[in-house]
């Protein structure tokens, strides 16, 4: 209950910010909104075409990636890295990260 | 006339002003500096780039101890900098050689100046050469160190091939804080890697500044299995400190006595590369602390230092830091230049090491703004498995590469 709140709460913030952004004279000029916590450090492996061993990120669902993290995280899902990178970030901000990333920054 | 035109420019300053983008200054084109200047151009902002940085390619120091094994190409080790320049950043063959924070300028060795709305330190390390007496610049010619990739690792490859079986290859590894802390024992097991199929009489002496390493228990089960007696290391407490060395004899001392080497790589203490100094930035450890949100200077407002040459509380001094902390510093940077108020950042470490081609180990973390520094978010990170089956070490080897062709890709492609 608490963590849908919390997450509501958080996507409001999020479009308020980017309303905030959208109104400023220099609009054209902005990102579009800035990265989640974290979100920046994922490319570090995972290449956006992702040829390699390493699964690509873009154009993934936000869902899919969110869960994913979920089941790394609870060890449901197997790794090497994945799982003791997971653990380093709640649902909350692993959402954060997935929307960001299913956007195309 | 005068009046009019002077009446003219007031009116219209204030406009061109707002308009003109900001100008971000780089130093330094590593990891760190490379990827922050990328990361600001992508920042959807308006933003002048300038990445100064003398030389014309940059070499790699992950993957540098295969190139000592005979596994890779030194060649493969450069990246230039067209991507940049395709980026549309200003790159500028120069080195800085003064700052001055207050002023925001930028003083170059060609006598140019460069003015900055921000700069962006990533100067990387400086090799303590004289730190060790008998070593010196003259010393690192006869025992590389090859610690800053290129010519040294070179020299070091040279050195191993020429060795004959049976010869001492001794590795002297310094104390905390240091570039790459697994990467003496990742050396160590490469180099043992390429004895055991080549000189397989020969023996590898780590001679330690401390009493405990980076993924040791993963590189001390790897050593076990894959080149029983064949590495010999020394901690500390048991005399590993080299306290002097001998270039003419390869002779290295420390507290307990003296080693001669057929082959001798001393790895020197570190510090911030000397342009921190210079700044302002590094404080008397030689390093550079830093607001963990913004990764601005504690001591030079206007500053940003980032990668090797930061005090990054807990993360280690990695490609992989250095990359996160770019990209996390060109976004606070852009929300600073807008006015705005950076949110705290997250930032992900992943380093792995080769214990031999097809044997992989890693360890992650993830960190956080805390009291002042960034700490590691408790409950994540640590390190592969001990005991793991030999398809897990293999799959991490890949990875491992897959991970160098990524981040120079985003970083130099």
């Amino acid at each position: 209950m608490a963590t849908t709140r919390h997450r509501r709460l958080m996507r409001g913030g999020l479009a308020l910010l980017a309303a905030l952004w959208a109104a400023s004279p220099h609009a054209a000029q902005r990102a579009p909104l800035p990265a989640p916590a974290g979100a920046t450090a994922c490319s570090g492996c995972h290449a956006p075409a992702g040829n390699g061993p390493v699964p690509g990120l873009a154009g993934r669902p936000a869902a899919e990636i969110a869960a994913a993290m979920a089941a790394f995280r609870s060890g449901e899902r197997p790794a090497t890295v994945m799982d003791r990178i997971a653990k380093g970030f709640s649902d909350e901000e692993a959402r954060a990260i997935a929307e960001w990333i299913a956007a195309g920054p | 006339m005068a009046g009019l035109a002077a009446g003219t420019a007031a009116l219209a300053a204030p406009r061109v002003l707002a308009q003109a983008p900001p100008h971000v200054a780089v130093v330094g084109g590593g990891f760190a500096g490379a990827s922050a200047s990328r990361a600001l151009k992508r920042q959807g902002t308006d933003i002048r780039v300038t990445l100064v940085e003398s030389k014309a390619r940059y070499a790699a120091c992950p993957f540098s101890n295969a190139v000592l094994a005979g596994l890779r190409d030194l060649d493969a080790q450069y990246f230039g900098y067209d991507g940049m320049k395709r980026d549309g950043i200003d790159v500028v063959a120069a080195s800085a050689t003064a700052i001055d924070a207050e002023a925001r300028r930028l003083r170059l060795d060609d006598g140019s100046d460069l003015a900055f709305d921000r700069l962006i330190l990533a100067p990387g390390i400086d090799l303590m050469l004289d730190a060790i007496p008998g070593y010196g610049a003259s010393g690192a010619e006869v025992m590389p160190h090859a610690w800053q990739a290129g010519e040294q690792t070179a020299l070091l490859r040279r050195q191993l091939e020429a060795m004959d079986d049976g010869g001492l290859v001794v590795i002297a590894a310094p104390a905390n804080p240091f570039r790459c802390p697994p990467g003496p024992y990742e050396r160590a097991s490469l180099v043992a890697h390429y004895l055991k199929a080549h000189k397989p009489r020969s023996k590898l002496l780590i001679l330690d500044a401390k009493d405990s390493f980076s993924k040791q228990r993963l590189f001390e089960e790897a050593w076990e299995e894959l080149y029983p007696g064949l590495i010999e290391w020394v901690s500390l407490s048991f005399g590993g400190r080299v306290t002097e060395v001998d270039a003419a004899t390869k002779t290295l001392t420390t507290e307990f006595g003296s080693h001669q080497a057929a082959v001798a790589n001393v790895i020197p203490p570190q510090r911030a590369g000397a342009i921190a100094a210079a700044a302002g930035v590094a404080d008397r450890t030689g390093w550079c602390p830093i607001d963990p949100v913004t990764f601005e200077s504690r001591l030079r407002p206007g500053i940003h230092v980032i990668g090797d040459a930061a005090i990054a509380g807990a993360m280690p001094k990695s490609a992989f830091s250095a990359n996160a902390q770019a990209k996390a510093c060109a976004a606070a940077v852009a929300t600073l230049l807008a006015g705005g108020q950076p949110a705290a950042p997250k930032l992900i470490n992943t380093c792995y090491s080769l214990a031999a081609p097809d044997y992989g180990i890693s360890i992650a973390g993830v960190y956080e703004p805390r009291e002042g520094l960034l700490a590691e978010v408790a409950g994540a990170g640590g390190v592969s498995p001990l005991d793991a089956p030999a398809d897990v070490r293999a799959s991490e080897a890949v990875y491992a590469e897959a991970w160098f062709d990524t981040i120079t890709g985003e970083v130099f492609g």
